[in-house]
């Protein structure tokens, strides 16, 4: 499981902030981003930590969509890699049970947590699978859930050359794992079945588990603000507000 | 079934003299469920209706299902600055509201009883002016139902009307917009009360009431008409009208009032307010919205701060606008969720990990709420730093009337600006004014150098460093920044004159009875002043010369004294002057100060001091 969340586009441009919309770009021979401009920072991980690979496709993602970089927010936050890399060592919530490290001598006696179940039970309408030993595969997960209206979630597994090799073997068929995909017949629209494929254990499935459309969060709110909108719009703010304290002279 | 009885005789003749008095304190006593609050406040909105300054105070048990409430209000045609001391009647549903709260009115005071549910102690009965009227079966004779329905509030509001000969009119008016919306036969039965209260014969009273005209506080033509509401709404509004438009928060008493309000205004100006999982959702998300260009507002009170603590220090560090008031409550833990106290300035000023300094502004009053939460929204855009608006359950659910604010030219309008830049540092060390700008996301950079925001150490693009240098550099940044705020707040004034023996200094809430202390010691011969601090962290300069005029300087908190002898405020001027004149008057009973309290207090810690007992 990888935290770097997709890119979304800015609260700014949502237009149900009562924000004024971006001016219009002088866009012309603008060309998209290249993966060159968009990585500011080298990152300092070891050499062959899987996350770079994981942030070398976003980079890539970026590129092939032909993005803007005003219009990209990146939110980044600790990668999962079965262990607490970051912090030399520790058993982190996906560790498996037994695991060794430092703060597990004897071995982790938690059961590890299921980042997929959890994501289809929190309520997420995009929730798929992928490995960084398989590119395309990120860049086409990527890609999906950047085309889905909500929020989208990917598990993407990725090593910690330096406290847990081999962590995901079993999934990388170069070091004699399995890749094996999602099957064809499987209704991604279907909660139980999506439960299911979370359960098995590794080398799992990937590929996406579950996609439902509804409307979202956004859309929902969006709707209130414009009801709302409706009846006020033709009052400045502060003739609204006003109105209120009206009624309590 | 009218029973008027009372224990001192009878005005022969049968009309009740008139007394004019310039003001009244009235505290209402029942169960929370009966509708004690609604009284207080048609009480409260008429003073403000009728040029009255009006002040509330009010418990009400943390169950959900109800106990014992009270509601004080004191009225008058002159200055009123707290909710009074004691009251000179008291209105009392039930046995247990008679006897808790008998002690609370003034020798000679009046006990108004439900003769229904009240048997009068006849020891009580020679000091208090007892009048019984059987206020649950004279409202089910008016409007039918049962004893345990609602209307005997506003069968007893009749009674006050009567009592203190009060503007039917308006009160007609109030009750009317009180229940409009809702049926009719609502508002029919709500009036019929409210005659049948007023028309009771209270023949046997032995005086009634009027307010006597204000004096120099007559509206002149083209002032502004007043506004009644408690410090929750005021301080919602203040910060809709400084042009928030995004909030974040969960659900805790007393903060939830704001953001109950915030969700059901803010869509009407193109806002939102999103209700999270947790508190820590909460202030992240509104960092997040602040961040995105648009100062926006989290809160909360009591635990739930402690919860937001880590997220501030990230606000903090990215420096970042952010306001996040704080409804403080009794404490720790969940401690005494519908009380007051003033024990969170500690966490406010300097909860968190690291070196983060903050703004920390408190309001003195429920006026004041509306001012400072624009206030710390422009605080909050200037410095780009989180502000946090130490308010109290004291102020939060005490009503006011204040003079209507001029909204057409306080509110703000702070969309942000997208307009391109060709290069941009957020955090430049070589600014002038030392003060970090964000730009909102969106806006274009030509340069194509977009900055980062990070919780590490960073330069001055925003990139995470470990460079010692930069920490140090950046540490002194977010210092000074503030440092430059506190050396621009204005030296608060003092109340009273700026010399004397007796100075006591008081933040938040304190304000009004502070100021009543110092009025009341005056006019009995002490040499006695006061200062109220808004600006709590940092705080303003000139603090020093003030306290040179003075012998004592005593810190009047709603706080535990702590191991060393001071509370919250007191520690804080301790540590700044290290003078060991400034000593601490505090309490934690949950209660707002009387002023006889103060008093009391501050001449006692003085003849100590002199007699070198503390
Ligand atoms: S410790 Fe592990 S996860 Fe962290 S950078 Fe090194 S290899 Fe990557």
């Amino acid at each position: 499981m990888t935290s770097l969340a997709l890119p979304f586009e800015s609260l700014t441009r949502t237009g149900n902030l009562n924000l004024v919309p971006v001016p219009p770009l002088p866009e012309g021979e603008r060309k998209g981003l290249t993966k060159k401009e968009v990585a500011a920072d080298h990152p300092t991980w070891c050499p062959g930590c899987g996350d770079f690979s994981v942030l070398a496709l976003y980079f890539k993602l970026i590129e092939k969509r032909k993005m803007h970089h005003e219009k990209i927010t990146t939110v980044a936050g600790v990668m999962d890699n079965n262990v607490y890399g970051l912090t030399k060592n520790q058993t982190s919530p996906t560790s498996p049970l037994g695991y060794k490290s430092k703060t597990d001598a004897w071995g982790s006696g938690d059961r590890p947590i299921n980042p997929m179940k959890q994501a289809i039970a929190a309520g997420a309408t995009f929730v798929a699978r992928t490995t960084h030993t398989n590119p395309n595969h990120v860049l086409q997960m990527m890609e999906a859930a950047m085309d889905h209206d909500g929020f989208s979630f990917i598990e993407c597994l990725s090593e910690c050359v330096e406290f847990y090799p081999g962590a995901f073997d079993g999934a990388n068929p170069r070091k004699g794992g399995q890749f094996p995909e999602v099957p064809k017949d499987h209704d991604v629209t279907d909660e139980y079945a999506a439960y299911k494929l979370a359960e098995e254990l590794m080398p799992g499935k990937f590929g996406i588990f579950y996609k439902v459309n509804r409307p979202t969060k956004n859309a929902n709110e969006a709707k209130i603000v414009s009801t709302n909108r409706e009846k006020f719009a033709s009052l400045p703010d502060w003739q609204i507000l006003q109105k209120n304290f009206d009624r309590m002279k | 079934m009218s029973d008027t009885s009372m224990a001192a005789p009878a005005q022969a003749g049968g009309t009740p003299l008139v007394t004019h008095i310039s003001e009244a304190v009235i505290r209402i006593a029942g169960n929370s469920q009966d509708g004690i609050q609604a009284i207080g406040g048609f009480l409260a909105r008429l003073a403000g209706r009728s040029e009255q300054e009006v002040m509330t105070f009010m418990t009400i048990p943390s169950t959900i299902s109800g106990g014992p409430s009270i509601f004080q209000v004191r009225i008058g045609t002159g200055e009123v600055l707290s909710a009074g001391d004691e009251a000179d009647m008291l209105l009392c549903f039930y046995q247990h509201s008679y006897e808790d709260h008998i002690k609370s009115i003034k020798l000679g005071g009046i006990v108004l009883y439900d003769s229904d549910h009240v048997t009068p102690n006849p020891e009580w009965q020679e000091n208090y002016r007892h009048v019984g009227v059987a206020i649950s079966g004279l409202t089910v004779e008016a409007i039918g139902g049962t004893g345990r329905d609602k209307g005997k509030n506003i069968y007893a509001m009749g009674l006050l009307a009567k009592i203190y000969d009060l503007d039917v009119p308006k009160i007609t008016k109030l009750i009317q917009e009180r229940f409009s919306g809702k049926d009719t036969s609502i508002v029919t039965n709500a009036l019929t009360c409210f005659n049948a209260g007023y028309s009771h014969s209270l023949e046997n009273l032995l005086k009634t009431y009027q307010f006597k005209a204000s004096e120099g506080k007559k509206p002149t033509p083209g002032s502004r008409p007043q506004v009644v509401m408690n410090g929750n709404e005021a301080l919602t509004y203040g910060l809709i009208a400084a042009g928030v438009r995004f909030g974040a928060g969960y659900p805790i008493t007393p903060w939830s009032d704001i953001m109950e309000l915030l969700r059901k205004e803010l869509p009407k100006y193109g806002g939102s307010f999103i209700q999270c999982e947790d508190e820590i959702a909460s202030v992240s998300m509104a960092i997040g919205a602040s961040w995105g260009g648009r100062v926006a507002v989290t809160g909360s009170s009591g635990p739930g701060i402690s919860l937001k603590t880590e997220a501030i220090g990230w606000a903090v560090m990215a420096e970042i606008p952010l306001v996040v008031v704080d409804v403080q409550r009794g404490g720790p833990s969940t401690g005494m969720p519908t009380n007051v106290e003033q024990s969170d300035l500690n966490i406010a000023c300097f909860g968190g990990h690291g070196d983060s300094p903050r703004v920390v502004i408190a309001p003195a009053s429920v006026e004041d709420c509306f001012y400072t939460a624009i206030e710390a929204v422009n605080i909050a855009r200037k410095f780009s730093t989180p502000v946090i608006i130490l308010t109290d359950q004291g102020i939060a659910s005490r009503i006011e009337a204040f003079e209507m604010p001029d909204l057409e030219k306080i509110c703000q309008d702070i969309t942000p600006d997208f307009t391109p830049v060709a290069d941009h540092k957020p955090y430049d060390l070589s600014a002038a004014d030392g003060i970090t700008r964000h730009l909102a996301p969106g806006t274009r950079v030509a340069s194509g150098k977009y900055p980062v925001v990070t919780g590490l150490e960073h330069d001055e693009l925003g990139h995470p460093t470990g460079s010692p240098k930069l920490h140090v550099q950046m540490t002194a940044k977010r210092r000074n920044k503030l440092k430059k705020l506190g050396a621009d707040l204005p030296t608060p004034k003092t109340i009273g004159p700026n010399e004397g023996q007796i100075l006591l200094v008081g933040w938040g809430s304190s304000l009004g009875p502070i100021t009543e202390a110092v009025g009341r010691g005056r006019s009995v011969g002490d040499a006695i002043s006061g200062l109220h601090i808004k600006n709590l962290n940092p705080l303003p300069n000139g603090l020093e010369e003030i306290f040179q005029g003075f012998r004592h300087v005593f810190v009047v908190e709603l706080n535990d004294e702590g191991f060393y002898g001071y509370g919250q405020l007191g520690q804080l001027l301790r540590a700044r002057y290290c003078d060991p004149k400034i000593r601490g008057i505090n309490k934690s009973d949950g209660l707002t100060w009387k002023v006889k309290e103060i008093l009391d207090r501050a001449r006692a810690l003085a003849d100590a001091v002199q007699n070198g007992k503390a």
